[in-house]
């Protein structure tokens, strides 16, 4: 890696304030997507991680302008590819503490084969969903998560396609961290996130994240009825438990569904590979010695 | 004329061990002091299917595949149906009376050997049989015992109990040989003084050589003919420099790794085909647009589609040049030789983290499987190109960390940029007159930003007001020119007074030599000129040779003319071209004939 310069840190307790960037989030009056940035707020101020040690990645979408709003580092993507390009980051260097954020679209439809294989390859960052069961940016068509029978623009006459349970898939990929959040109770999420954030692998959290403008079904009224926290009997070490849970469409639990720390995370089993400094010379005669 | 080349061709069903039986040859003869080159063109089947594994030997330096065969070494009927009219009248058929019917006798010698039956019958070692038939081709050569006993002595280093028994059948394959052809003058050649320091690599290897030598510590890719073993090679010897080889879920995901792990400050690459190529095609702009510097190796093979996975095309230029939504400035490079890959990887390194850009390097199927007998390169030469961080400290209190200076400079001033989303802590994107701005990784306290495929200002914040985009277009395409006025060295061949010319690029140089050499040895002239960066156009390379040019051909292996036409929206249409499409590179006469005008070449 190249030299680097680097300010002098602050040496202080941080803030809150210290995480938020000086651009105003472009989200709408209401959007859930305001309770999430928060929460995140909240949980980088409890881990206290210096700015230059953080990366925000997103994919494309409403939520995904979030890095834009942290003061960090910020990898804003492009559609669907949050889960590569943060395994890019994090490979490369794993001492920054690596956060992803998106869309259900981005997560599940465009992104969907890097959900799975995110999954079940386990690299250790924290990725929260903001799921809103819509496309927001493109201005109301039906998405992965959207109910059989939902009118958008696209779906005239109600979506047709069967929803997807994203803690289901999740669950049966692999994930070693799989827990759901809503962005009306931004404290629970934010103890949610630290919790992620300190899962040494790939934590998942999908928050419901209500969209004001395009979704009038599945509103900040509508969660209330049916939202519950997990109940305090379940195990989060018992997957099959897990997936019971994860298959409810009411109540919607929020909090933690399963966690295991039984598999290395893959960034670690990575590094165990490696020759730490190793002297590169040496390692390129030993090279040239096989062809010659 | 004094015969100076030997063609060995092992033909006949993939599995059957002629690749294995052509490896030993080419080592063995390199190892005696030949120039070896050779060609291989498996089926895209694992078992079935026609392989062809060609071995070229020569006391002087090798270009290209050799022209006729002198010897076909037939695995079964069907490798003697497919090459029995490339060989040489008056050559020599070799085959195993175990395996096919005698052929029919024709302008040639046929000599049928008894491999099975030794190795079975004889050494009762019947997995010997390749190496008896190393050992008798080998004989044939006529090369010396002992550097053959050499190369098994390290073949079976770690399996030192089998060395016995293939010494034994390295014997008996030399010793029926001496018996049965005793004047063997016509196949031997007498070998050169050995290269000091001889490797025997192929273009995949040198190229992940070159890839380790400039800096690279990150790889992803996905499994793909014929780039796979680039991946497999560096999976094996990365992890050594403390670097990363990851096995994505799809080519797509690979360049999504490989960006994100170039942000966060590593030289990173993928290395895949044409399919692959296709599918990372908007991340290429992600890298253009983001200014974060990757490599992509695109191994050409036939298309479109999956068209032909083990066949020769170099098809894939229009993609590499043009290939993006908007307009994506980046820089396109092919090597000419294998040795050529080694330094065409460093290059392509360093250009991309001195411009902050996406490089990609036009491998092709020949080069990727060629093995070459190169002299050793230096290490002591490798001068590994960093990006160019900014100085954070200097930038935070002499005032330019915003970049509002280089703003002004332009005609525009910003405005306030606290409110804007993006703006980072120092100008990221700041304007200068190549266009290269100072960046930063994470890590560095102070220098935050957010890489973001939307357009944005010299501050990173996102713009959408038509002179910012024209301002920043202009900027990344800066670099395009600043690069190309640093463009490595063409390869050039043959006499600065003919009047003609012949450009070409990637494996296709090697052929165009030979072709060059004949011409020059009947009393001709032609001159090559083969550039290493195709994209942008290094104008002090092409522009100088078309002009001093009666005519200029422009030779490549695709139907479309994809250079020609790039040289001829530049240059004008008078420039010929010669092409050649079918999935095998091209063979010297085709060239030598188009040089002399007698085949209709069309703009």
């Amino acid at each position: 890696m190249p030299e680097t310069s680097s300010a002098p840190t602050l040496e202080r307790v941080p803030t809150v304030d210290d995480y938020k960037s000086s651009a105003k989030p472009t989200w709408c009056p209401g959007c859930g997507d305001f309770g999430v940035l928060n929460a995140v707020y909240n949980s980088l101020k409890v881990k206290g991680y210096n700015t230059e040690d953080i990366v925000v990645v997103s994919g494309i979408g409403c939520s995904s302008r979030f890095p834009f709003f942290v003061s960090a580092y910020g990898f804003h993507g492009v559609h669907g590819r949050a889960i590569p390009i943060s395994t890019g980051v994090k490979l490369a260097n794993p001492d920054l503490k690596v956060l992803v954020v998106g869309g259900d679209g981005d997560a599940f439809a465009i992104g969907g084969g890097h959900f799975i294989h995110g999954m079940r390859r386990n690299v250790d960052v924290t990725y929260v969903i903001m799921d809103n069961e819509i496309y927001g940016l493109t201005k109301g068509q039906t998405s992965p998560t959207s109910n059989v029978g939902f009118i958008t623009k696209s779906t005239p006459k109600g979506s047709v396609d069967q929803p997807l349970n994203p803690l289901a898939l999740a669950l049966i990929s692999g994930a070693t961290f799989v827990a759901r959040g809503y962005s009306a109770k931004p404290k629970d999420l934010a103890e949610l996130i630290v919790r992620g954030i300190e899962h040494p692998g790939m934590a998942l959290i999908d928050v419901y994240s209500p969209c004001p403008t395009f979704n009038e079904i599945n509103t900040f009224k509508f969660f209330r009825d049916v939202i519950k926290n997990v109940p305090e009997d379940h195990d989060p070490s018992d997957r099959a438990a897990a997936i019971e849970l994860a298959m409810l469409d009411n109540p919607l639990y929020c909090g933690l569904f399963y966690q295991t720390t039984e598999s290395e995370s893959f960034d670690r089993r990575m590094q165990r590979l490696q020759t730490k400094d190793a002297d590169p010379r040496q390692v390129l005669d030993r090279l040239f010695e096989q062809f010659s | 004329m004094e015969k100076r080349d030997l063609v060995i061709r092992f033909g006949g069903e993939t599995g059957g061990g002629l690749q294995s039986v052509g490896q030993l040859v080419t080592k063995a003869a390199a190892a005696v002091g030949f120039r070896v080159l050779t060609f291989y063109s498996p089926p895209a089947e694992i078992k079935g299917g026609q392989a062809v594994f060609e071995v070229r030997l020569s006391s002087n330096a090798l270009y290209a595949r050799g022209g006729a065969v002198d010897i076909l070494w037939t695995f079964d009927e069907e490798g003697y149906d497919a090459g029995i009219r490339d060989l040489r009248p008056g050559g020599l058929l070799i085959y195993d009376p175990a395996d096919m019917e005698a052929p029919r006798s024709g302008n040639y010698r046929v000599v049928a050997v008894p491999v099975t039956e030794i190795a079975k019958t004889r050494l009762r070692f019947e997995r010997g049989r390749n190496v008896v038939a190393f050992g008798m081709a080998a004989a044939l050569f006529g090369l010396p015992k002992e550097p053959l006993a050499d190369l098994l002595k390290r073949q079976f280093k770690r399996h030192a109990e089998l060395l016995p028994q293939n010494i034994a059948a390295l014997e008996a394959g030399i010793d029926w040989i001496e018996e049965h052809i005793p004047d063997r003058r016509q196949y031997a050649l007498e070998p050169p003084p050995p290269i000091p320091g001889v490797m025997v690599l192929n273009g995949n290897q040198a190229l992940s050589l070159g890839a380790l030598a400039a800096g690279c510590r990150f790889l992803a890719g996905y499994p793909i003919t014929p780039a796979s073993d680039i991946m497999e090679f560096m999976a094996a010897n990365l992890p050594q420099l403390g670097g990363n080889v990851v096995q994505a879920e799809d080519e797509i995901a690979s360049m999504g790794m490989v960006l994100g792990a170039s942000y966060a400050g590593k030289k990173a690459m993928t290395s895949t085909s044409g399919p692959g190529f296709s599918l990372m095609i908007e991340m290429l702009g992600l890298s253009a647009m983001a200014e974060l510097p990757c490599v992509i190796v695109d191994a050409q093979r036939a298309g479109p589609s999956t068209g032909m996975p083990t066949r020769h095309e170099q098809g894939d230029l229009n993609l590499a040049v043009y290939g993006g939504h908007g307009e994506v400035p980046k820089l396109v490079f092919a090597p000419t030789s294998v040795l050529d890959c080694f330094h065409t990887a460093i290059d392509s390194f360093n250009f991309a983290e001195k411009y902050q850009i996406p490089v990609i390097l036009l491998q092709d199927t020949v080069l990727a499987v060629r093995t070459e007998s190169v002299e050793r390169p230096s290490l002591d030469d490798v001068q590994p190109v960093d990006r160019v961080l900014v100085d954070v400290l200097s930038a935070h209190t002499n005032g330019s960390v915003n970049g509002h200076a280089d703003a002004l400079d332009h005609g525009h001033a910003p405005a306030d940029e606290t409110t804007q989303e993006g703006a980072a802590r120092f100008a990221r994107y700041a304007s200068t007159p190549s266009g290269v701005s100072p960046t930063s990784i994470p890590g560095m306290a102070g220098a935050e930003y957010v890489a973001t495929g939307l357009e944005h200002n010299e501050q990173g914040a996102l713009r959408y007001d038509p002179a910012t985009h024209a301002r920043m277009t202009e900027k990344r395409h800066r670099k395009l020119a600043a690069a190309a006025a640093e463009a490595p060295e063409p390869l050039r061949f043959g006499d600065e007074d003919a009047e003609v010319g012949v450009i070409t690029w990637g494996s296709s140089a090697g052929a165009v030599i030979e072709a060059i050499q004949l011409i020059h040895e009947q009393g001709g002239k032609a001159e090559m000129l083969a550039p290493k960066m195709l994209w942008p156009v290094p104008d002090h390379q092409l522009g100088e040779f078309i002009r001093r040019k009666k005519r200029v051909l422009v030779a490549e292996v695709n139907y479309s003319q994809q250079y020609a036409n790039i040289l001829r929206a530049r240059y004008g249409t008078q420039l010929e071209s010669v092409t050649s499409y079918g999935g095998v590179p091209f063979r010297v006469q085709q060239l030598i004939d188009a040089i002399a005008g007698k085949v209709a070449v069309h703009a």
